[in-house]
C-alpha cells in the first residue's frame, strides 16, 4: 500500500498523534538538534578512538616490555620493583605493559604506523635494521649515547646488534641471549659417557649411543619454528664458511656452504635419527627443552633462556650441564667458529615520545649495573655491559659458557631491512625439510638446495 | 490493510487522497522527507568508514611501494603504477607462481569445504527434520561448532592433531590399529586435509541451519501426496525438496563460497605465519606478505586482485542463476 495513503487512512481512523505536527517532517529547528548531538557525538567517538596515544606527557612514561619470564605476571612484579626504584631516583612514573612474544612485531609495527605507541620499548635486536628503516625510533648518536652513558659500557658483541652497520643505531642491548649445548649429565653417566661433544661427528655418535628404543632421543629440536630454523641456519652456516648474504648484499641461501649446513641440520632427525620425528612438529619454543627436561632427550642445542622452562618442567639444576656448541673438525675453508647469532632484547625510544630527556634517563637506568645484574637474574639472560657480566650472580659455570659465546663466538643475524622476510623464507624452507625428513628419512644435499633456491629467489624479487 | 472492506469508486478515492494528502502534507512536496534518510545517515557514515574507505585506502595502496622505509609517511611511498599487481600476475616469477599456487589450493580448498559443508548440512537437515524422540538435542549439538568461538575451535583442533599426542593419532594409531605409523597433520602434504576437515567441522553447521529453515517452510502435503503415488525416497528428494531448496541453496551457497575462499582464522591458528606449501591458503599468503615481508604494496595489489576475483564470481553466479529473482524470493 501506498505510503500517502496508509498515513491518510491511520489518520482518518486515530485523528492527529503528535500535535499535529506531520509524520516524517522535521523542523529546522529538530534537525538541527539532532545534528548537533550527531556531530558532538563523532566528535566524542573521534577523540575517544584518537585517544591513548604516546602517553608519555610529563611526568609518566609508558614501557612496552617484552615478556621474558615465566608468565605476564612475573615479568610485572620484577619490573614493577625496577620502576619504583626508578621512580625514586628520577620522579617520573613508568606505566608498564608486557607484552607476549607472539604479538610485539605486530604492536610494534602498528604503533610505527599509527605514532601511536609507548615511549621506550623493547625489541628483538634481529628486528634493529627492520625498525631502524621505519624511521620510528630516537637515534642514538654520540650525544644520545653519552646521556647514557657511553657506547663503551656495552659488550661489542650485543652492541653490534643494535642496528644496520654503519649507520646510527636506534637501540641499545638490554638483555643478552645466546645459544649453547644442554646436556643431561645423568644420562650422559648412565652411558658411561664422560665429555660433552666438541665437535659435530662426536656430537651425532653421542646421540646415537643415547638414542634408546623407548622414546628416548639423542636430542630435540624445533624443526617448525620458524626463528629456530633460521637461527641454526645462519650460525651453522657460519661454522662452514657461508653467508645469508654476499658482499654485495644479494641473498645466498643456496650457496654450497649453507646448503650443506641445513642438510646436516635437518639429517639430524632424517638420515642420523637421533631426534624424535615429532620434532619436526614443535614450534612453541617449549616442546623441545620440555623433552629435554623430561629425559626424552639428552641434548639440546638452544638459547639460554630455557634453563626457565626446564625448572618450570621439574629438572634440576644440577641434573644438566651446558657446553659450547659443536663444531665441525677441521673446520672447512672459510669456516668461523660461530656458535650462536647475538641473540637478546634491545632498548628504543619512541621519536614521539614527549619526556625524550625523561625516557634517555630510563634507558640509562635499565642498562646501569644494578638493574642490570638484577633484571637479567631474574629472567635469566645475559647481561650486556662490561660491568655487570664480571658480577658473581653471573659466574655460575653455566651462565659462564653463555657469556663466553656471546662474547667470543657469536655474530649478529643479518641486520637488513628485510630481516624479518629472510628469517620468515629460511626458517620456512628448513620447516618443510623437516617435515619431508620426517617422513621420508634422508635428506640430500639437492633437495635442500631446490628449497633454499626457492626462498632464494623469493628474497631477491624484493616480494 | 483491509482495502477491500472500504471499497469506493476511483474517482471518489482520488478526490479523498488528494484532499488528505494537502491536509497531511502541507509541505512535502516542496521539501524533501529527511528524517528517513537521517536515520539512515549514521549506518551510512560507519559504512563509509568501516568498509568502503578502507577499500579505497587498499586500492591505493596497492600503486605504492609502501615498505618499512615508508610505512610511518606513506605519502613518501613512491608509485608504481601497476607493478604490485604485474608482479603478483606473473606466474613464472616467484610472487606470481607463489600467488597462483595458493590461488588454486584455495579453490581446492573451497570446494571441498562449501561441498562438504552442503552434503552435511543437508543430511542432517533431513534428520531432524523427520519427527523422533529426542531431535531437538540433536538440533542443539549440531550448532556447537557454530556456536564456538573460531579460535577455541581452531585451537582445539591444533592439539587434536598433533603427531605425538594428539587425539586423532591415539585413535587411529592406538586405539583402533588403522595405521602403523603416526602421521603427521599439521606438516607435510596432509596439512591440507587438516584445515579442509576443520573448516568443514566448523562451517557445515551453518549450511544445516539454513537447509532446516528450508525445509520447514517446504508443505508436507506435497511430500504425503508424493507417497501417495508411490514416489520413493530419492525421487521426492530429488522432485520436491530440491527444487523448493533452490532459493536457499543459491544464496547458501555463495555465502558459503565467499567465507570460505576468504577463510584467514583456521590456517592462522593451525599453521601460524609459515603454512606448509600444501595448505598455503590465499589470506594468509596475502597477510604473510603484508604483515611479515612488510611490503603493504604488495599485499594490497593481491588483496584487490582477489576481490576482483570475487566479486566477478559473484556477479556472474547472480546473473546466470538469477539468485533473488522471481521464484528465489
Amino acid at each position: 500500500m501506498p505510503e500517502g495513503k496508509r498515513l491518510v487512512e491511520l489518520r482518518e481512523r486515530y485523528g492527529s498523534v503528535d500535535g499535529g505536527r506531520t509524520p516524517g517532517y522535521l523542523s529546522r529547528k529538530d534537525f538541527l538538534r539532532l545534528g548537533g548531538a550527531g556531530v558532538a557525538g563523532l566528535t566524542l567517538f573521534g577523540g575517544v578512538a584518537c585517544g591513548g596515544g604516546s602517553g608519555g606527557a610529563g611526568n609518566t612514561l609508558n614501557y612496552w616490555a617484552s615478556n621474558q619470564g615465566a608468565s605476564i605476571d612475573q615479568d610485572e612484579q620484577i619490573l614493577g620493583k625496577a620502576v619504583k626504584e626508578f621512580k625514586k631516583q628520577s620522579g617520573i612514573s613508568v606505566k608498564i605493559k608486557v607484552i607476549p612474544w607472539s604479538d610485539l612485531y605486530n604492536n610494534i609495527l602498528t604503533a610505527t604506523t599509527s605514532g601511536q605507541g609507548p615511549d621506550v620499548l623493547n625489541i628483538g635486536n634481529t628486528w634493529s635494521a627492520s625498525l631502524q628503516a621505519t624511521g620510528a625510533f630516537l637515534p642514538f648518536d654520540g650525544e644520545m649515547l653519552d646521556k647514557i652513558g657511553g657506547k663503551s659500557k656495552f659488550l661489542s658483541s650485543s652492541f653490534a646488534a643494535s642496528g644496520a652497520p654503519g649507520e646510527t643505531p636506534t637501540s641499545v642491548p638490554l638483555y643478552g641471549l645466546s645459544y649453547g649445548m644442554f646436556y643431561n649429565k645423568k644420562l650422559f653417566q648412565e652411558a658411561g659417557i664422560s665429555a660433552p661433544p666438541k665437535t659435530w661427528d662426536e656430537f651425532v655418535a653421542t646421540a646415537k649411543e643415547l638414542t634408546g628404543p623407548s622414546d628416548r632421543w639423542g636430542m630435540a629440536l624445533e624443526g617448525a619454528s620458524i626463528t629456530e630454523n633460521a637461527h641454526w641456519a645462519f650460525f651453522l652456516g657460519k661454522q662452514y664458511g657461508g653467508s645469508l648474504f654476499t658482499q654485495s648484499g644479494k641473498p645466498s641461501f643456496d650457496s654450497p656452504e649453507i646448503v650443506s649446513a641445513v642438510t646436516q641440520y635437518v639429517n639430524f632427525l632424517g638420515k642420523e635419527k637421533i631426534a624424535s620425528p615429532a620434532c619436526a612438529e614443535y614450534s612453541d619454543g617449549i616442546s623441545s627443552p620440555t623433552d629435554f627436561a623430561n629425559g626424552k632427550a639428552a641434548m639440546l642445542v638452544y638459547q639460554n633462556n630455557a634453563e626457565r622452562i626446564l625448572r618450570t618442567g621439574g629438572m634440576p639444576d644440577d641434573e644438566y650441564g651446558v657446553a659450547k656448541v659443536p663444531l665441525p673438525d677441521p673446520l672447512p675453508q672459510g669456516g668461523e667458529p660461530i656458535m650462536s647469532h647475538v641473540a637478546g632484547i634491545n632498548l628504543s625510544i619512541f621519536n614521539n615520545a614527549a619526556n625524550q630527556e625523561g625516557a634517555l634517563e630510563f634507558v640509562k637506568f635499565l642498562t646501569g649495573n644494578r638493574q642490570q645484574i638484577e633484571l637479567n637474574e631474574a629472567f635469566q639472560s645475559l647481561p650486556v655491559t662490561e660491568d655487570a657480566r664480571g658480577a658473581p650472580a653471573f659466574s655460575d659455570e653455566k651462565l659462564k659458557v653463555f657469556n663466553e659465546i656471546l662474547a667470543d663466538n657469536a655474530e649478529p643475524m643479518p641486520l637488513i631491512p628485510e630481516e624479518g622476510k629472510m628469517e620468515t623464507l629460511i626458517g620456512d624452507a628448513v620447516k618443510q625439510l623437516f617435515a619431508r625428513a620426517a617422513t621420508g628419512g634422508a635428506v640430500s644435499e639437492g633437495e635442500v638446495k631446490e628449497e633454499l633456491s626457492t626462498a632464494n629467489q623469493k628474497m631477491a624479487a624484493g616480494g | 490493510m483491509g482495502s477491500t472492506r472500504h471499497k469506493k469508486p476511483e474517482s471518489e478515492n482520488r478526490q479523498v487522497r488528494q484532499r488528505s494528502d494537502e491536509h497531511v502534507f502541507p509541505k512535502a512536496r516542496v521539501r524533501p522527507q529527511i528524517f528517513p534518510y537521517l536515520l539512515v545517515l549514521p549506518a551510512l557514515l560507519f559504512e563509509l568508514l568501516v568498509h568502503i574507505f578502507p577499500m579505497l585506502v587498499g586500492v591505493g595502496v596497492s600503486f605504492l611501494e609502501l615498505t618499512q622505509f615508508y610505512v610511518r609517511n606513506w605519502s613518501a611511498a613512491p608509485f608504481v603504477g601497476f607493478r604490485n599487481y604485474l608482479d603478483g600476475l606473473d606466474p613464472s616469477g616467484p610472487i606470481g607462481g607463489a600467488l597462483a599456487q595458493s590461488f588454486l589450493i584455495t579453490f581446492a580448498y573451497t570446494v571441498l569445504v562449501v561441498g562438504g559443508s552442503w552434503v552435511l548440512g543437508i543430511s542432517a537437515a533431513m534428520l531432524v527434520n523427520s519427527e523422533f524422540r529426542g531431535r531437538r538435542w540433536f538440533r542443539a549439538l549440531f550448532l556447537i561448532p557454530y556456536a564456538l568461538p573460531v579460535y577455541v575451535a581452531v585451537i582445539a583442533w591444533s592439539f587434536l592433531l598433533q603427531q605425538n599426542n594428539g587425539a586423532m593419532n591415539t585413535l587411529l594409531v592406538d586405539n583402533l590399529h588403522l595405521l602403523k605409523e603416526r602421521p603427521f597433520w599439521l606438516i607435510g602434504n596432509n596439512a591440507f586435509w587438516s584445515v579442509v576437515m576443520t573448516s568443514l567441522w566448523r562451517s557445515w553447521p551453518f549450511a544445516f541451519l539454513m537447509l532446516l529453515a528450508g525445509l520447514q517452510s517446504i508443505p508436507a502435503e506435497l511430500y504425503e501426496a508424493a507417497s501417495i503415488d508411490g514416489a520413493s525416497r530419492w525421487r521426492r528428494f530429488r522432485t520436491i525438496t530440491l527444487p523448493l531448496l533452490r532459493p536457499v541453496n543459491l544464496v547458501l551457497l555463495l555465502v558459503l563460497f565467499l567465507w570460505t575462499f576468504n577463510e584467514f582464522n583456521a590456517p592462522y591458528v593451525l599453521f601460524g605465519q609459515a603454512p606448509p606449501a600444501t595448505a598455503d591458503l590465499l589470506s594468509l599468503h596475502i597477510y604473510v606478505n603484508s604483515f611479515v615481508d612488510w611490503n603493504f604494496g604488495l599485499g594490497a595489489a593481491m588483496s584487490v586482485l582477489l576481490l576482483l576475483f570475487l566479486l566477478v564470481v559473484s556477479v556472474v553466479y547472480i546473473r546466470v542463476l538469477r539468485v533473488g529473482g522471481e521464484g528465489d524470493a
